[in-house]
């Protein structure tokens, strides 16, 4: 097995799933039905998405592993998902926001890995891509409305911005499977997507009235298994079931 | 293709959209006979996390069972991605009665400029007096409109 292929596939799967179970978390209470159906959507891609990853990664792993056994027994230190998509959802303009950021970085990175010298990485993100670009004009919409919209939506805004600007770096410093995959071409230099990336941010910002922050201290660990305290317990209400009935089936 | 397997693939519903055939979805992007009545159909799925995938696999092996193919390999391939405008031309006009404003061609409408809305011309009355009211409808290929003639809301297969 390529180890760094396994670790890297695995690392967009965990990015896939635990934002697609963050937003999961509000199926029920989003803010009006459409959007509550747009979120929990959205959440359905990416668990769509990561069961793609985790299924190939099972294949490259080998000895009986499956998507499932990939997603619900392994333990946080095991998994590889950026600080980002764990952030707790907060309210709907956090939600928004750290939605726009991912979609934002999932749509360059999806873009180039189209490419990738690894054929199924490359059918996945091609396929991912197209629902990612929706993802990304449908948070991009969100950002102005609420940033442009009233007093108080800016205000939340605002504070959402300053608690999820310092998790956006980790997603350009690569970890050492990222770089071992993008010096075998399978994936891209993950540092030069950053450009682009902060483009989008001040094209959209600049109509949500919001600032676009310096570049400051980042909180990085997430891709090598270091967490913040919000992924344990995202774990333990996802993996509860297999965890107390083992090999449990529907 | 075998035009016999593809008649009967044409009674296959899709389990969401039931007036449509997994073949006017396009869905199946071949079908090899491996002889002795074994076969292997090549599906791809409409959008990855699309929950009807696994009941297509379950009702095509079903359909073809009970036309004498017992053994059947379903492969998913997900390269080249599937596309709206592979969507048969018979499936649009079945879509269209059944209530659901069918796909336009993509290169007029898939659009990546904020706030842009499709002129999608209601499937009731024809009118293109319609408004968006959601991005994400009751499944993941649709949107929701309402048309603003005959007040009636509806369902938009969106391009994809």
């Amino acid at each position: 097995m390529k180890e760094h292929l396994f670790k890297y596939t695995l690392h967009l799967a965990d990015n896939a799933l635990i934002l697609g179970h963050r937003n999961s978390e509000w199926c029920g209470h989003g803010p009006a039905l459409e959007q509550d159906i747009a979120i929990t959507n959205i959440s359905l891609d990416l668990i769509g998405q990561a069961r793609n990853f985790f299924q190939y990664a099972a294949a490259l792993y080998g000895n009986r592993a499956t998507e499932d056994s990939l997603a619900y027994l392994r333990d946080a230190r095991d998994f590889t998902n950026c600080l980002l998509t764990e952030q707790q959802n907060g309210d709907w303009g956090k939600t928004i926001l750290r939605q726009f950021f991912m979609s934002n970085y999932q749509s360059l990175l999806y873009d180039q890995l189209q490419q990738s010298k690894d054929e199924q990485l490359a059918a996945i993100s091609a396929k991912a891509l197209k629902e990612v670009t929706y993802h990304l004009k449908w948070s991009s919409e969100w950002v102005i409305r609420l940033g442009d919209g009233t007093d108080e939506s800016h205000a939340r805004m605002l504070k959402a911005l300053n608690d999820l600007w310092p998790y956006n770096g980790e997603l350009f410093i690569p970890a050492p499977y990222e770089v071992q995959a993008f010096e075998e071409g399978i994936a891209p230099d993950v540092k030069t997507l950053k450009n682009n990336w902060l483009n989008k941010v001040a094209t959209i910002f600049e109509e949500a009235k919001l600032p676009v922050p310096k570049e400051g201290f980042s909180q990085t660990g997430g891709k090598t298994g270091l967490h913040t305290e919000y992924l344990g317990y995202i774990l333990a209400d996802m993996q509860y079931l297999q965890r107390t009935y083992p090999n449990n089936t529907w | 293709m075998n035009q016999k397997i593809l008649n009967i693939l044409a009674q296959v519903p899709d389990p969401e959209v039931p007036v449509l055939s997994v073949l006017d979805l396009g869905i199946i992007r071949d079908v090899v006979e491996l002889g002795d009545h074994k076969i292997e159909i090549i599906i791809t799925p409409t959008y990855t996390g699309c929950p009807a995938m696994d009941a297509i696999a379950t009702n095509i092996r079903i359909e073809m069972a009970a036309h004498g193919y017992g053994q059947v390999k379903i492969t998913t391939a997900l390269s080249p991605a599937w596309t709206t405008d592979w969507m048969s031309e018979e499936g649009k006009q079945k879509l269209k009665s059944y209530g659901i404003a069918p796909p336009l061609p993509k290169q007029q409408t898939c659009r990546s400029e904020l706030f842009s809305e499709e002129a999608v011309p209601c499937p009731h009355c024809n009118s293109y007096h319609t408004n968006r009211i959601s991005e994400f409808g009751s499944t993941a290929c649709k949107a929701l409109y309402h048309c603003q003639d005959c007040k009636e809301p509806f369902d938009y297969f969106k391009c994809h």
